[in-house]
């Protein structure tokens, strides 16, 4: 009997190892950085390598504009590529969402809205080089928000912002902080 | 048989009797108003009996019903790059406004069968909504801080949806214009008989091809008249004869104006071709496809439109609530109801066919207007081509398409388009031939649009001049 007590408790500690139901899998930070780097590229290319170059910096074959439909060989201006891209994924994958925002936003609905933006912008700018990690509850949801440094590569950048007449900042320079990327994953 | 099997036969007869008719009501009638919770907008009471096509399934939810909004108005909202898409709105960030108002979906802002509260534009909630998310702008826009949240959708200030022509950038790169262009015309159509899409034919009389036992079917009289009409007429000339439309020979081969082939022969006519007496759309949609296309999505055709998920009878506007001639009040919509059986002259469908039908302010005061007498003076040939401003010239506008890739332009029967909210006719109507300020003012002026624009706007819209204020503001230092 004793010895059935052993073999029981055996197989038992046996079995609940083969049920161990550990999650692997990404961990979000890894998720959301690697993100940010896909996106990152995409719009430091677009940035120097189509709208510098073929602008009105480059060959001015190409008219970047904020209402770029409106105007004959007008193309979206970085931000607003960048957020066809974000609106796009919004359309086809409901597992990340992400946004470009900023503390001085030329179009007021780019400002932080939640706490976590709120925070995560000002620490992006007071740490420069760092990025925000944090979970929030947003309609019933908790999410693993992230939030880049979105900084100034082209002078572009910097001239667009610093002349535009709804822009709260006149003053920007390049490679500074203009804002961040917001990104966020439903934890579940 | 004792007095209460009496009953329980009545009973169940009375049972199969309800269900059967709620089966045929359900099923088979076209009218179906029985069971209607309430009357349908003035945008979708042509379909309310094709249930299905809103209420896609059984137990049709808010994305059912989304999908069914989109599949018919998805294309206008991408078209005039839609100022608040369902995109927007679906970041988690937005949460907390989407509880307040739910604005991915169209339904929470328009809902149907509701018409005691429904406003314009079939909204259905109160017209302050804009205060849930801009609620500050008067701190970012000091001109707007007297200004009630239920005024900001007012003519020539802003719209939910399309703002393609009342956006700041594009306020200022169009002020100061006159209030009429230079040279005030409306775009020319293209020639497409120089283009070699049509063949230049001219059939006369002689070149009729009709079964030989046509006597059969129509009189001798209405035969000539038909035929009288139809020499000179645009088909005649294009090479059109009697069996293309009057036959069921062209059915399978859909083609465009561009590909358009007389294939009338007598020979197709022994081979068993089946002799149409009264052509419908489907006919015309052979050749005209793009003109049948935009019909089936405008007010006129859309009950008969193929997408429809169940085709209803042509509309009559006796199933309006607008003011119609009372001899008109039966007369079911079709191509022919505007263009004729056989002349097809777009000049009396661009008005004839309007105005023999509405008999509102707007369309009975038409006639007396400076667009009226500026259209007699083009039918004439005393102005050239586009100078003249007929009921279509607004309603149904020319539009720009791409065709096999070149660049037409061909009249739009989708007056829904450019109709409501009526800055929608800014761009591709109005600024043909007159400033942006003037037009804001114009069509913000109700008594101005009644009499159908007699006199001047009596109000001046500020928009521009706030926009040009604001552009011109020292910047920040």
């Amino acid at each position: 009997m004793k010895n059935f007590g052993i073999v029981f408790s055996a197989l038992l500690i046996f079995l609940q190892g083969c049920g161990d139901n550990k999650q692997v899998g990404i961990e979000p930070q890894v998720y959301t950085d690697s993100l940010f780097a896909v996106m990152n590229a995409d719009r430091v290319n677009y940035t120097t390598l189509v709208v510098k170059r073929l602008g009105a910096e480059g060959t001015g074959a190409i008219k970047p504009d904020e209402h770029w439909k409106d105007v004959e060989n007008g193309i979206p201006l970085p931000a607003q590529m960048f957020r066809a891209g974000a609106e796009r994924v919004s359309e086809t994958n409901d597992s990340f969402t992400y946004s470009l925002q900023s503390l001085w936003p030329i179009n007021s609905q780019n400002a932080p809205r939640t706490d976590a933006e709120k925070e995560g912008l000002k620490f992006i700018i007071d740490n420069p080089g760092k990025n925000f990690y944090t979970e929030e509850d947003l309609g019933g949801v908790t999410y693993y928000t992230a939030v880049y440094p979105d900084v100034a590569v082209s002078v572009a950048c910097v001239a667009c912002h610093n002349a535009h007449n709804d822009s709260p900042r006149t003053d920007f320079k390049i490679d500074e902080v203009m804002g961040g990327v917001v990104i966020r994953v439903p934890l579940k | 048989m004792t007095i209460k099997h009496y009953f329980w036969c009545i009973w169940l007869l009375a049972t199969i009797t309800l269900l059967s008719c709620l089966a045929y009501t359900i099923f088979l009638s076209e009218d179906k108003s029985v069971l209607l919770i309430g009357k349908a907008s003035h945008g979708h009471y042509q379909i309310e009996m094709s249930c299905v096509s809103c209420h896609t399934d059984s137990f049709s939810g808010e994305e059912d019903f989304q999908s069914a909004c989109v599949n018919c108005h998805g294309k206008e909202l991408k078209l005039v790059d839609d100022t608040h898409p369902k995109r927007k709105f679906t970041d988690p960030r937005n949460a907390d406004r989407t509880k307040i108002l739910d604005a991915r979906y169209c339904v929470t802002c328009h809902t149907e069968h509701q018409a005691e509260y429904t406003l314009g534009m079939g909204l259905t909630i109160p017209q302050d909504f804009c205060i849930h998310c801009h609620q500050d702008i008067a701190e970012e826009r000091p001109s707007h801080k007297d200004i009630e949240y239920n005024s900001c959708a007012n003519a020539g200030c802003h719209n939910f949806h399309d703002n393609s022509s009342l956006y700041q950038d594009f306020l200022v790169r169009h002020a100061n214009e006159p209030v009429l262009n230079a040279i005030a015309r409306l775009s020319d159509m293209k020639d497409i008989k120089s283009k070699g899409y049509v063949p230049d034919m001219n059939l006369s009389l002689s070149d009729q091809i009709l079964p030989l036992d046509i006597e059969a079917t129509i009189d001798s009289l209405s035969l000539a008249k038909a035929a009288h009409e139809w020499e000179g007429s645009a088909h005649a000339n294009a090479g059109i004869n009697c069996l293309d439309c009057h036959s069921n020979q062209n059915e399978d081969s859909k083609k465009t104006e561009a590909d358009s082939q007389v294939i009338s022969d007598l020979d197709q006519i022994k081979s068993g071709s089946t002799w149409i007496a009264k052509p419908d759309h489907l006919v015309c949609s052979r050749c005209h496809e793009y003109q049948t296309e935009t019909y089936y999505e405008g007010k006129h055709g859309m009950r008969i439109s193929p997408y429809l998920q169940l085709p209803l009878s042509p509309l009559r506007p006796s199933m309006s609530d607008l003011p119609f001639k009372a001899d008109s009040l039966n007369r079911e919509h079709g191509c022919n109801t505007c263009h004729g059986a056989h002349g097809y002259e777009t000049e009396e469908a661009a008005v004839g066919g309007c105005l023999s039908c509405h008999d509102d302010d707007h369309s009975t005061h038409y006639k007396g207007s400076i667009h009226f007498a500026l259209w007699q003076k083009e039918i004439s040939g005393e102005l050239p081509p586009g100078s003249g401003v007929s009921c279509a010239s607004c309603h149904m506008p020319r539009e720009e398409i791409i065709h096999k890739g070149e660049k037409m332009v061909q009249v739009t029967h989708n007056q829904n388009t450019y109709f409501q909210p009526n800055e929608k006719m800014i761009r591709p109507v109005c600024m043909q031939c007159h400033g942006l300020s003037f037009a804001l003012d114009a069509l913000a002026d109700k008594t101005l649009i009644e009499n159908n624009f007699k006199g001047k706007p009596a109000h001046h819209i500020p928009s521009i001049d706030w926009a040009i204020k604001r552009d011109q503001k020292p910047r920040k230092e």
